[in-house]
């Protein structure tokens, strides 16, 4: 394993990382990976340090994924969940984090659904914040798993073409995959109805497409976001059957894409909405991005408990 | 008991009224300004030593928040005073949004009993809807008696047209004006700052410029369709600036403020999500920014207002879409005005004063704006050429949020006079 040039006490999002870190990130990865894959897959690095999970919005596999991740490296974790309303769960944020930092936590796990509250938290504190998705705004470790997934599967990203299709407006797997793939030089196409592309996104660098198979053709990989279903419409769609005609990912669909095309989605995933069962049971590399998200949450873990 | 008498000397006084702008002395006796002369040799009265100040009217704040009642845990009328007092102002007229809001005589008698307390001229403003509802005219009689000197539901937009067209009707029986806060809430709702660009990277809910010009757009039309006057509240985007233009234009007999903000703060400032810099309307791009100096330069926006308002730390140390929307400005507006508006000459000296005295008393008609012989001795002495930085331990009001924290600004007001009372004078260890 090697640190040699990260420098950062957080992991805030990719906007603000060089195409060096990414990288430094991505290679402590396949290190990581390979420990995953042997008989015991847990390393004394981290022995003694503690990472506290902090999810003030609902998750499964990211939270899973940390705790886990800081488990096989012999970290001790804590966590901490919750329900509450929102302006209660305000208030008790910055709280909860100043009384966890008291404690003497090493590295805290932030989830939020406000876009910017980890940034604001880590200016805050001196331990270290990873953030673990925050609003609309990053969602960082999913952002690097998708570009691990990439690399692994295709060997490089330079060049590549990626397809991104959903709600791209309220999707920080979207912000934190723009950003990722255009530090590492691949193309990006975002792709979704046209209520639900936000304004100027082309200033990222991405092309903006409303047509899936237009978008689809020559993509060598294809990231499909989950639809909020829980958001509702709000004049945004006519209805989840019309999205599915215009931008669900059918088998019919991928007759037209490259044979050899990536098909990824940072899940949940809302079977025959966004993407049909078949495609996400036989197609996909969905449950390979859950076992790269350990090796990719460990080496961040690792990095900024070892700076 | 001998009469309280002042003698400002040899300051640089500026008085848009009357075009004056000459070293001079003024002597003040009592409440009123008694003599403007070259020179003036009194004895027994209390001197200022004004050289190499400039001298200008007390500035008049047409909308402020002084929370007071409801929520003087974030500002009193007194601190609020206290704060308009350091800034430069010796009236202000408090918006109607308090709790309970200001749509009864009750209201409007607390809080002319509260501003007994505070050493410069305080005016509510009345609501136009009953608790601000936006459903049924609140009795604009009873506030008019009760000394309301104009009519906002401020805070919010009046969305039904016809509510604000029956009250603009209605207003003018009182020679009442009427404060317009225009904004399409189906349009802003869930948003958080300008949408563009910087709403998109930081994954913010938008609202767009549209919000505000669409509803002003609705706002001129009825004013025009009636012949009555109309004035709006914190202009912010190029669109509105040129719909009021072409309006005034037309002879509509309207009238509109902008904050300091506006003309010198822009959205992409937001990045850093600080909370001090959400505000309602959002800070707008580089381009509003620019057609709002450009307002202010040609005569269509006629005045500068503070927009003053005080949030609890508790309320703005919260995630940004969690956090309240309004900034504190009544100690910073004057000195904005210098340092973005004077010194990069968008407007001359006198006519920043202009806008932030003679021109918002105006609007109002209130007995405010002048500095002349007779007139009521509000006046204040400010030194152009101190650089001073924005600290948080430094400000009065009981809030600290303001959107200017840590900004380096231009001109420091060294005394206030009002009704013929030193009200504030700068001591060096305030800063």
């Amino acid at each position: 394993m090697e640190s040699r040039g990260w420098q950062r006490k957080d992991l805030l999002g990719l906007e603000e990382l060089s195409k060096k870190e990414i990288e430094i990130i991505l290679e402590n990865a396949r290190s990581f990976k390979e420990i995953s894959e042997r008989e015991i897959k847990k390393v004394p690095t981290l022995r003694g340090k503690t990472v506290g999970l902090l999810f003030f919005e609902p998750s499964t596999r990211t939270k899973l994924s940390f705790e886990l991740s800081a488990k096989r490296l012999s970290a001790d974790t804590l966590s901490f969940s919750s329900a509450s309303s929102s302006i209660v769960k305000g208030e008790s944020l910055l709280d909860t984090i100043k009384n966890i930092e008291a404690m003497r936590v090493d590295l805290v796990v932030i989830r939020s659904s406000s876009s910017g509250a980890v940034f604001q938290i880590a200016q805050q504190v001196s331990m270290g914040v990873i953030n673990a998705g925050d609003g609309c705004h990053e969602h960082p470790t999913q952002g690097l798993l998708d570009l691990f997934t990439i690399y692994q599967k295709k060997g490089r990203i330079e060049g590549l073409k990626v397809c991104i299709v959903g709600d791209i407006a309220h999707s920080r797997v979207a912000r934190s995959d723009i950003y990722g793939l255009k530090k590492l030089n691949a193309e990006v196409v975002v792709c979704g109805p046209a209520t639900l592309i936000p304004s100027q996104i082309e200033k990222l660098g991405v092309r903006v497409s409303y047509s899936l198979e237009e978008a689809l053709k020559d993509a060598d990989v294809l990231n499909i976001l989950r639809i909020q279903k829980e958001r509702g419409v709000d004049c945004q769609i006519p209805s989840w059957r019309e999205y599915r005609q215009q931008f669900g990912i059918t088998r019919e669909r991928l007759k037209r894409a490259r044979k050899d095309i990536l098909i990824m989605h940072p899940g949940p995933i809302n079977r025959g909405v966004e993407i049909d069962s078949e495609i996400a049971d036989l197609s996909s590399s969905i449950l390979e991005q859950v076992n790269n998200g350990l090796a990719v949450r460990m080496a961040i873990i690792y990095l900024l408990a070892n700076r | 008991m001998r009469k309280r008498r002042i003698l400002v000397k040899q300051g640089r006084v500026i008085d848009p009224n009357s075009r004056r702008d000459e070293i001079t002395d003024i002597l003040i006796c009592e409440e009123r300004i008694c003599k403007i002369e070259k020179e003036i040799k009194e004895k027994e009265v209390e001197v200022i030593d004004a050289r190499g100040k400039i001298v200008i009217p007390g500035l008049v704040d047409i909308h402020t928040h002084l929370r007071e009642p409801g929520r003087e845990d974030e500002e009193s009328i007194k601190s609020g005073a206290e704060a308009g007092a350091k800034g430069g102002f010796t009236t202000l007229c408090c918006m109607a949004n308090t709790q309970p809001v200001v749509d009864n005589q009750e209201v409007v008698r607390f809080i002319y009993e509260k501003a007994k307390e505070a050493r410069i001229n305080i005016y509510p403003f009345g609501a136009v809807s009953k608790g601000l509802k936006g459903e049924e005219l609140a009795e604009f009689g009873e506030l008019k008696e009760a000394g309301v000197i104009g009519l906002s539901d401020d805070g919010r937009p009046i969305s039904d047209a016809k509510l604000l067209r029956r009250a603009l009707e209605y207003a003018q029986m009182f020679s009442l004006i009427i404060s317009v806060h225009s904004e399409e809430e189906r349009l802003s709702e869930r948003g958080q700052m300008n949408e563009g660009f910087f709403s998109t990277k930081l994954g913010l809910e938008g609202i767009p410029d549209i919000a505000e010009s669409i509803a002003v757009a609705r706002d001129i039309q009825i004013a025009e369709f009636l012949h009555l006057p109309l004035h709006f509240a914190h202009i912010s985007t190029r669109k509105s600036v040129d719909l009021i233009r072409e309006a005034k234009k037309r002879g509509v007999r309207i009238t509109c403020e902008t904050a300091p903000q506006y003309f010198s703060l822009e959205e992409s400032l937001l990045c850093g999500f600080d909370t001090n810099l959400k505000v309602n309307p959002p800070l707008r791009s580089k381009e509003d920014v620019e057609a709002i100096k450009e307002g202010l330069s040609d005569g269509t926006i006629d005045a500068i207002a503070s927009d003053h308002a005080p949030h609890s730390e508790e309320e703005k140390n919260l995630p940004f879409d969690k956090a309240p929307f309004g900034s504190i400005g009544l100690e910073t507006a004057l000195a904005v005005g210098i340092t973005e508006l004077v010194e990069k000459k968008v407007l001359t000296l006198s006519g920043l004063i202009e806008k932030m005295s003679l021109n918002p008393a105006r609007i109002f008609n209130l007995p405010a704006g002048e500095l002349d012989v007779g007139k009521q001795a509000d006046l204040v002495v400010v030194d152009m050429d101190r650089r001073w930085k924005v600290k948080k331990e430094d400000i009065l009001s009981r809030s600290k949020n303001s959107a200017f924290l840590g900004r380096e600004l231009k001109g420091l007001v060294m005394t206030t006079i009002c009704k013929g009372e030193v009200v504030y004078t700068f001591n060096g260890d305030n800063l």
